[in-house]
């Protein structure tokens, strides 16, 4: 029967131009996720074409279909149990030999497979002719050729799959691996007919068994008659190493190779085997001795600038746009609960989420660009010495570097790193990248209780400490959680193409989707509950009955003004007379000028007093009784809301945890505000100006407020500085944690290890501080 | 006259004979092409000298000193 519904599975190198492929045929039609279990893309996408619908899989680009990396290991499991109707295998045709090895080992899986020669344009500039047929004869499939970064052979690529879908039945390639290992081949896929029920092709779990390879063995291993096979297995790998002098697996990698060689040289015409490339030509300067390291180092400057600079005033108009939001739900509201939950916590945390928005779609634009132009890799060669020397690979240096901005595109940056131990590794040490959010904290801090001619200094000391934490601590956890592993650098440097102006903006949309989606969510229940531990419970005893002297004051206010103003004039209200409340608002209309400037204000004030002497001192008494009214509402609003939080659960929790923060030199208000920053560190400004009733955390009257606490000192501001820096990653931090290393429990440790890192520094400086008398 | 990969200078060129070690390493080097009897060109070193470019079957690979250590050559002239 003829199938309409095609599932067909895309497999290829990296940089074999797979997804512009993929890309080219499903357009926007996509779905990323990630496979059950691992942190490996998954990437689906549909194709409506002549009636046919075509879903495609992007499979992860390997090299290789070997057990000891994740991405290889996906791939072909997803042949193996997926069980798609077709593999489309991309080959890069200027770079055939390599690209043939998978091609080798994904025709062993048994399924049919079409090659898709891509960049044959490169490879004719490069002097070499590839014969398409031939290469289809000698491996048995299908080959279509397609330029896919100008979109070129999609149709026939499409016309293809659809051709074949119509076939009986297809041919098995069989790669001959010559006498022995034939032998051993057939005498352990013997063994295996005793098995029962194997999804697996025979033949390749042969091969597999042969390789050693730990998934293979260790699914024969839960079977019942797994020792026969084993045994068999065994016996012919200890034969074939003394035959060879080296184990099976490196044997059929040569024999592949060997295959591959001759099949190339029958099938590609080549001028010149060292032909210096264009790539080459670029890579004389990019990579240069001398110049490569402060070129590397300038791209990353300009990256940082993009990301935070210009990043800035998208970033604003969020800001404002969601603060104009806030007062718009908050003018509509009834007062309560709800209202607050709507305003501080829901459009509050979600809020300050989402403005970093710009930030992480203009870093993925740059990554983007970076990456698929061909550039990452020779970041990585640049930098892999001096990243090493940290404990981390070459390419870690990009999200650290981003860290300093913010942490949370920083994580997400690790995707760039292929091995799984590597992006865990530096998404441990990046939360000690002081982000931007806590600079307002170190500014406020330094501000107060430093001279001036020391602030650059503490601030620079502060970044420091978190960049030497950083590196004691990646070699820390490299030393714990893999001992003895050693990554391999052995990577590619890819041709330099142009990158697509599609795949950056699919790149970039997918991100950003990612970041709301995921982060959004996470954030989104947590703001309510940082909302609920601040705000709750809501009855409060208080020292006294703040309702009941906020209308004393209302009282006092209006006996006042009949007193003085209304009375003496004979009126009842002050807009009986229209001289009067001319010149009460031409006394606040100077007033609120005096914000912006100030020397101009006495001048005014007597060209006013001289118009009208009389009604003058009369808009003026009335002028600042209002005023005292209302500095004395707001002073009790503040010391209210002071005692609420004190009173509220963060606030009790708070006192708890006080004699854990005593050491450090903290008192129970700085554990509530920094139970708060756990949301955002810029709130410690914040929550800090609300506890000490500051009302809005304007830096100066916060400082004061700190200046005149007796907990604060210099050295209790040192180690606040250190535990800011270091303690918890804030929320959207650890939520992208989360989604990366797709585990709660290393979010968790990022989580406490820090803190506990943050504690122990903190105590140090505390303590020998005390010691030394500061 | 045989050879490590690590100690080839930028332009010399090689054909492996025989790759070192075993495990991942050796099986990571062995999928990226060198097996015995591949022709390979050092291409440069990295500014701080340290890791290696080099050209086999048509692409350039990069791998540290150390990886290249286990690459054995025969080396013309």
């Amino acid at each position: 029967m003829k199938k309409t519904n095609l599932t067909v599975a895309l497999a290829g190198n990296p940089n074999c131009g797979k997804t512009t492929i993929f890309n080219n045929i499903t357009g926007a039609h996509q779905r990323v996720g990630n496979y059950p279990g691992v942190t490996v893309e998954r990437r689906e996408g549909v194709r409506n074409y002549k009636h046919n619908t075509l879903v495609f899989l992007d499979l992860p680009g390997t090299y290789s279909l070997t057990a000891h990396s994740q991405d290889e290991v996906v791939a072909r499991n997803s042949i193996i149990n997926e069980k798609p109707d077709f593999i489309v295998n991309v080959l890069d045709a200027s770079n055939l030999e390599r690209n043939m090895y998978l091609a080798l080992q994904l025709l062993e899986l048994e399924r049919p497979v079409i090659v898709a020669l891509n960049m044959s344009d490169v490879a004719e500039k490069h002097g070499m002719k590839v014969k398409a047929e031939l290469l289809g004869r000698k491996l048995g499939t299908p080959v279509v050729k397609m330029v896919g970064n100008r979109n070129k052979g999609t149709h026939h690529l499409l016309d293809a799959v659809l051709h074949e879908a119509n076939a009986e039945e297809y041919p098995v390639f069989k790669l001959d691996f010559g006498v022995e290992l034939e032998q051993a081949l057939e005498e352990v896929s013997e063994k295996l007919y005793a098995l029962p029920d194997l999804k697996y092709p025979r033949r390749w779990m042969a091969i597999k068994l042969l390789e050693n390879d730990e998934e293979v063995v260790s699914v024969i291993n839960s079977m019942p008659q797994a020792d026969s096979v084993l045994t068999v297995v065994k016996e012919w790998r200890d034969t074939l190493h003394t035959q060879f002098g080296q184990n099976a697996e490196y044997v059929i990698a040569e024999r592949r190779y060997q295959f591959i060689s001759a099949v190339c040289r029958e099938v590609i015409h080549s001028s010149d085997e060292w032909s210096e490339t264009t790539s080459d030509k670029i890579d004389r300067v990019l990579t240069h001795r001398i110049l490569g390291l402060p070129i590397f180092l300038g791209i990353m400057w300009l990256l940082f600038q993009i990301v935070f600079t210009v990043g800035e005033y998208p970033k604003g108009w969020l800001e404002q746009g969601i603060g104009m939001l806030g007062e718009f739900v908050g003018n509509h509201m009834a007062e309560g609960d709800l209202k607050s939950l709507i305003v501080d916590g829901i459009v509050g945390g979600v809020g300050g989420v989402i403005v970093f928005l710009p930030n992480i779609l203009l870093l993925f634009l740059g990554i983007a660009i970076l990456e698929d132009s061909g550039y990452m890799a020779r970041a990585a060669f640049v930098m892999d010495r001096i990243m090493r020397a940290v404990g981390l690979q070459g390419k870690a240096f990009i999200p650290l570097l981003v860290g300093f901005g913010c942490n949370v595109p920083a994580i997400m940056s690790t995707r760039t790193l292929e091995n799984q131990r590597d992006r865990l590794l530096t998404i441990l040490v990046v939360p000690m990248m002081s982000c931007s959010a806590r600079l307002p904290v170190y500014t406020l801090l330094i501000a107060v209780f430093f001279p001036p001619h020391l602030a650059g200094t503490v601030l620079f000391a502060v970044y420091l400490i978190g960049i030497v934490l950083a590196i004691i601590m990646a070699k820390v956890f490299r030393k714990v959680f893999f001992p003895g592993a050693i990554e391999a650098f052995v990577m590619e440097m890819p041709v330099y193409h142009f990158p697509t102006l599609r795949s950056i903006s699919i790149h970039m949309w997918e991100r950003s989707m990612l970041y709301l989606k995921k982060a959004g969510t996470l954030i989104l229940a947590a703001s309510i509950l940082v909302w609920f531990l601040v705000s709750y419970p809501s009855e409060v005893t208080y020292s006294q009955d703040f309702e009941q002297a906020k209308a004393q004051v209302e009282e006092m206010y209006s006996q006042q003004v009949d007193e003085d103003v209304l009375q003496p004039l004979g009126i009842a209200s002050i807009e009986e007379k229209s001289e009067l409340r001319v010149a009460v608002d031409a006394l606040q209309a100077l007033k609120s000028e005096e914000e912006s400037q100030e020397e101009l204000l006495p001048e005014k004030r007597n060209e006013l007093e001289q118009n009208n002497p009389e009604m003058f001192a009369f808009a003026n008494k009335y002028w600042e009784l209002g005023q005292n009214r209302d500095e004395k509402i707001s002073a009790l609003e503040q010391e209210q809301a002071s005692e609420k939080l004190a009173g509220s659960y963060a606030g009790q929790f708070g006192k708890v945890i006080e004699p854990v923060l005593k050491p450090l030199g903290f008192d129970w208000k700085i554990g509530v505000a920094l139970i708060a920053a756990v949301a955002a560190k810029e709130v410690l400004v914040s929550t800090l100006g609300t506890i000490y009733s500051v009302g809005d955390a304007g830096g100066n009257s916060i400082g004061v407020a700190m200046a005149a606490d007796p907990t604060f000192s210099p050295l209790v501001a040192c180690s606040l500085m250190i535990f800011t820096l270091l303690y918890s990653p804030c929320l959207a931090a650890l939520a992208v944690v989360r989604r990366e290393t797709n585990s709660w429990k290393w979010t968790i440790f990022t989580s406490v290890y820090s803190t506990v890192l943050a504690w122990v520094m903190a105590f140090l400086v505390y303590q020998v501080g005390s010691l030394l008398g500061l | 006259m045989g050879k490590k990969l690590n100690e080839l200078k930028a332009g010399d060129v090689g054909i492996v004979r025989s790759v070192a070690g075993e495990g991942m390493l050796k099986r990571r080097l062995m999928d990226m092409g060198l097996v015995a009897g591949t022709p390979v060109k050092v291409q440069k070193f990295a500014p701080l000298g340290d890791p290696m470019e080099i050209k086999v079957k048509n692409f350039n690979l990069s791998l540290r000193k150390s990886e290249a250590a286990l690459i054995e050559l025969d080396v013309a002239q």
